[in-house]
């Protein structure tokens, strides 16, 4: 018995206990929000984790403010101008649409359009010549339409085209 | 002309590695604080000394810029800084306003009386209330407060020589602009 009590307390998971508090929502979806929100704030001291994951005292105050928030009925957007007023667009995992972000959110379509644009300019350079020139492999009878002569020039490359066939 | 063009993905590459190269010099540890230039908060808190004593924004309106310190006794950093604050009040006569941010009021009274008090006054703030209103991420923080109480300025981390020198020229700045 005594055994199997301490491999049973072996087992528990210590370090899993950290990052628990316990919270009480008053239904699923306040719980849900409150998880939505933690996910997406940043914890200001420790950077590279979100409120939700963060063991640090700050992360866990923070935690407490938003489900003392989420009690009180408070919006998402409410919650979100508070942490933002105290802690700046910083805390944001998820930037919010302004004139500052918008290089985040867009750039990489424009650059992308710009990629694809240049693609399609030097791929349609490359075609140039082979449609409006002469084909390399049958000579031409007469200068193919567009290709920039007038009707004098292209009635000496005729003749001058003539001239090889003679020899 | 076209025969340049092939150098715009190296000066392209150059252009990056530059900006990138840059972005390794910054720390990433400091934040923009939202608060600069915002009113200092409202709060209603006790005075650390004396439980009884209610402080609240009124109680900070100096008519001068002020040092507004976030400290703690579990903060050792709190601790390396102190002596500065104690020279910055002592030899320059900066007025420090203290913050006692999340910690116990003996533990800090003993502090005090161990280390010297800086501080023209000393708000206990036991739950970080103030601390959170204010964006503070770290003990020791470090705020300019001009003579309208609007917060200036913060430094998060260690207050030594170099910061100080930096400090001082905040105050000095904000005070050459009032005056004039």
């Amino acid at each position: 018995m005594k055994f199997w009590l301490v491999v049973l307390v072996l087992l528990l998971p210590l370090q899993s206990w950290a990052a628990i508090d316990t919270y009480e929502f008053k239904d699923e979806a306040s719980r849900e929000r409150f998880q939505q929100l933690t996910d997406e704030l940043r914890c200001p001291k420790c950077q590279n984790q979100n409120l939700a994951d963060s063991n640090s005292p700050i992360a866990k105050d923070l935690r407490t403010e938003i489900h003392r928030m989420l009690g009180e009925e408070q919006s998402d957007d409410q919650i979100i101008d508070f942490m933002v007023a105290r802690y700046g667009e910083f805390v944001l995992y998820k930037p919010r649409k302004t004139a500052s972000t918008w290089v985040l959110w867009y750039g990489p379509f424009v650059l992308l359009a710009f990629g694809l644009l240049i693609i399609v300019l030097i791929s349609r350079r490359k075609r140039k010549p082979d449609a409006s020139g002469t084909p390399a492999n049958k000579p031409a009878e007469e200068p193919a339409e567009g290709s920039g002569l007038n009707e004098t020039e292209a009635k000496r490359l005729n003749a001058i085209l003539k001239q090889d066939d003679d020899q | 002309m076209r025969r340049y063009i092939v150098f715009i993905p190296l000066v392209l590459f150059f252009a990056l590695g530059i900006l990138l190269w840059r972005g390794l010099q910054l720390d990433p540890t400091e934040l923009p604080s939202a608060l600069i230039d915002k009113p200092m908060p409202d709060f209603q808190l006790s005075a650390l000394e004396d439980p009884e004593r209610v402080l609240s924004k009124a109680d900070l309106t100096f008519d001068e810029p002020v040092l507004l310190n976030v400290w703690a006794t579990w903060c050792p950093s709190c601790k390396a800084e102190h002596a500065q604050l104690n020279r910055m009040a002592t030899q320059e006569g900066v007025k420090i306003i203290g913050v006692n941010y999340k910690d116990e009021r003996s533990k800090a009274k003993v502090w005090l009386e161990k280390y010297l008090n800086p501080y023209v006054i000393n708000i206990y703030d036991e739950k970080g209330t103030l601390g959170l209103d204010l964006g503070v991420y770290g003990a020791p923080e470090t705020y300019v407060l001009d003579a309208q109480g609007v917060i200036r300025y913060k430094h998060v981390g260690v207050v030594d020589e170099r910061v100080w020198q930096q400090l001082k020229g905040v105050m000095a700045e904000l005070k050459s602009g009032a005056a004039s």
